[in-house]
């Protein structure tokens, strides 16, 4: 069976990215980082291909971070193997909509 | 270890990858024109863009520099201009400039010659005269340092950052160290890693313009009063799990590599003695990007894909690196390397970064990309700031 791997790519980051197919709710995948360690965590909802999951607790107005480096911030409460997408990370930049409501 | 290629030497000593006649319509109203000459006369390659009249002055002469430094390119070996007689474009310098390198160049004008069937007659006489005259032209040995290389990814997923946009970083910084001259662009792509970047300036100067043309591609993104994206990242993007431009942009930027960065240059500019790494102002929009990037005079450009795009442009061979394993197994025939293999854990970043490079040295040499193979290059465009008017 191939292994349901997410790959974290910093230390720093709260979210992995997973490449395996066919991950649905209730999923366990293998997290790995780049030194190779890993651990196993069950996945939260469909999440397709190349898509993230948190891995730690996000709550509300928090930093999302990938590459060691911000994202975006989550719009609700995220839990360890939630899928993260835009339903709940909002990007902070281009926002053109907030310059117009004066944000 | 050194490397060579073998390339067409120009006269003003540039040397080009392949030795092709470019019909360059002077502005959108002549592109029919300079069509059917193109599919007449085997050998030559036209650039249909939209612009080049009832543009503001600063676009009139981007547009005129642009087609200039596409005609200056080395893989060029003789150009033919299409003028419709009233467009805003200088064509006159145009043809001037191109002339100046030392390569054979001719102009016609649609008005002044009566109107299309004459013009798209004496274009295809002219042309003809060019390829017969050009054909006949030799490679010879090249250093490597002569290397302009452009690079670029499009319709990006996750695997970019993590497989192809990594294989084209290891191939940045090697062509960096062997004396070649390497661009990149996607100013849009820098949103949310300018500071990463900004860091490999190698002034304080360059390092500010890199946050000037970012806070001027954010402010055009912004001007709507919309959220951009859905724009950027684009929805195709979103459905390969890119969920803001900050996530787009960080993968996007490790197709750098890591050396430092010498500057910044303009939409048009051609490069001269410019060695190392380069960022060009561009957006991230394809028809845009590959007409800037083949404006460097670069003689191939690496484009790293995790959907999947197959375009390429007509003077510049595009080498398509796919990062996702499931979209090489599907569009195999428009990719050229699979870096989707460093996702499955079947091949190291370095192992096909080499296999990368390799494939770069033979294209460079005269073999074909795919999409190059079957001419998929004809949606091209000029980048323009202004409205049309």
């Amino acid at each position: 069976m191939a292994l349901n791997l997410a790959l974290k790519v910093s230390d720093l980051d709260n979210v992995a990215t997973i490449f395996a197919n066919g991950i649905t709710d209730g999923t366990q995948v293998e997290v790995r980082d780049k030194r190779g360690e890993s651990f196993t965590l069950t996945v939260h909802g469909d999440v397709p291909y190349g898509h993230k999951i948190a891995l730690t607790e996000i709550h509300v107005g928090e930093q999302i971070t990938k590459y060691g480096e911000e994202i975006g911030i989550a719009t609700q409460e995220i839990k360890p193997g939630d899928y993260v997408h835009v339903h709940n990370l909002d990007s902070m930049r281009g926002r053109g909509d907030w310059q117009k409501e004066g944000k | 270890m050194s490397y060579q290629f073998m390339g067409f030497r120009r006269p003003d000593g540039r040397v080009g990858a392949r030795n092709l006649v470019g019909v360059i319509p002077s502005v959108t109203c002549a592109n029919d024109v300079a069509q059917a000459i193109v599919t007449e006369v085997q050998g030559t390659v036209g650039y249909f863009h939209h612009q080049g009249c009832c543009q503001l002055p600063p676009d009139l002469d981007r547009v005129t520099e642009t087609l200039t430094s596409l005609g200056q390119s080395p893989n060029l070996g003789a150009v033919l201009i299409v003028s419709l007689g009233c467009e805003g474009t200088d064509f006159e310098k145009m043809y001037k400039t191109i002339e100046a390198t030392g390569k054979p160049v001719r102009i016609i004008g649609i008005q002044e010659l009566g109107g299309v069937s004459n013009a798209i007659q004496k274009g295809i006489d002219l042309a003809r005269q060019l390829v017969i005259e050009i054909s006949g032209q030799q490679r010879q040995p090249a250093s490597i340092e002569e290397v302009v290389m452009a690079i670029k990814c499009g319709a990006s997923d996750t695997t970019s950052g993590m497989a192809s946009n990594c294989v084209i970083g290891y191939i940045a910084d090697k062509l960096v160290d062997l004396g070649a001259t390497v661009i990149f662009g996607e100013t849009t792509e820098f949103i949310g890693g300018e500071h990463l970047l900004a860091r490999r300036a190698v002034t304080p100067e360059v390092g500010q313009k890199i946050y000037d043309i970012v806070n001027a591609m954010e402010a055009r993104a912004k001007s709507l009063g919309c959220d951009m994206r859905k724009g950027q990242p684009t929805p195709g993007n979103i459905a390969g799990g890119l969920s803001s431009i900050e996530e787009k942009t960080l993968g996007a930027i490790v197709k750098s590599g890591t050396r430092p960065i010498q500057g910044v240059l303009d939409y048009p500019e051609l490069v001269t003695d410019h060695k190392g790494l380069w960022i060009k102002d561009t957006p991230g929009r394809e028809p845009e990007i590959l007409t800037g990037m083949a404006a460097t005079g670069a003689q191939f450009m690496m484009f790293s894909t995790g959907r999947g795009a197959p375009q390429g442009f007509p003077s510049m061979p595009v080498i398509k690196v796919c990062g996702n394993p499931n979209t090489y197994e599907r569009m195999k025939n428009d990719m050229d390397i699979n870096a989707g293999l460093i996702i499955t854990g079947d091949k190291t970043i370095d192992q096909v970064g080499e296999e990368a490079f390799q494939k770069l040295l033979r294209v460079l040499g005269g073999e074909m990309t795919k999409n190059e193979a079957i001419k998929y290059f004809t949606s091209i465009d000029i980048h323009c700031l202004g409205p049309v008017i």
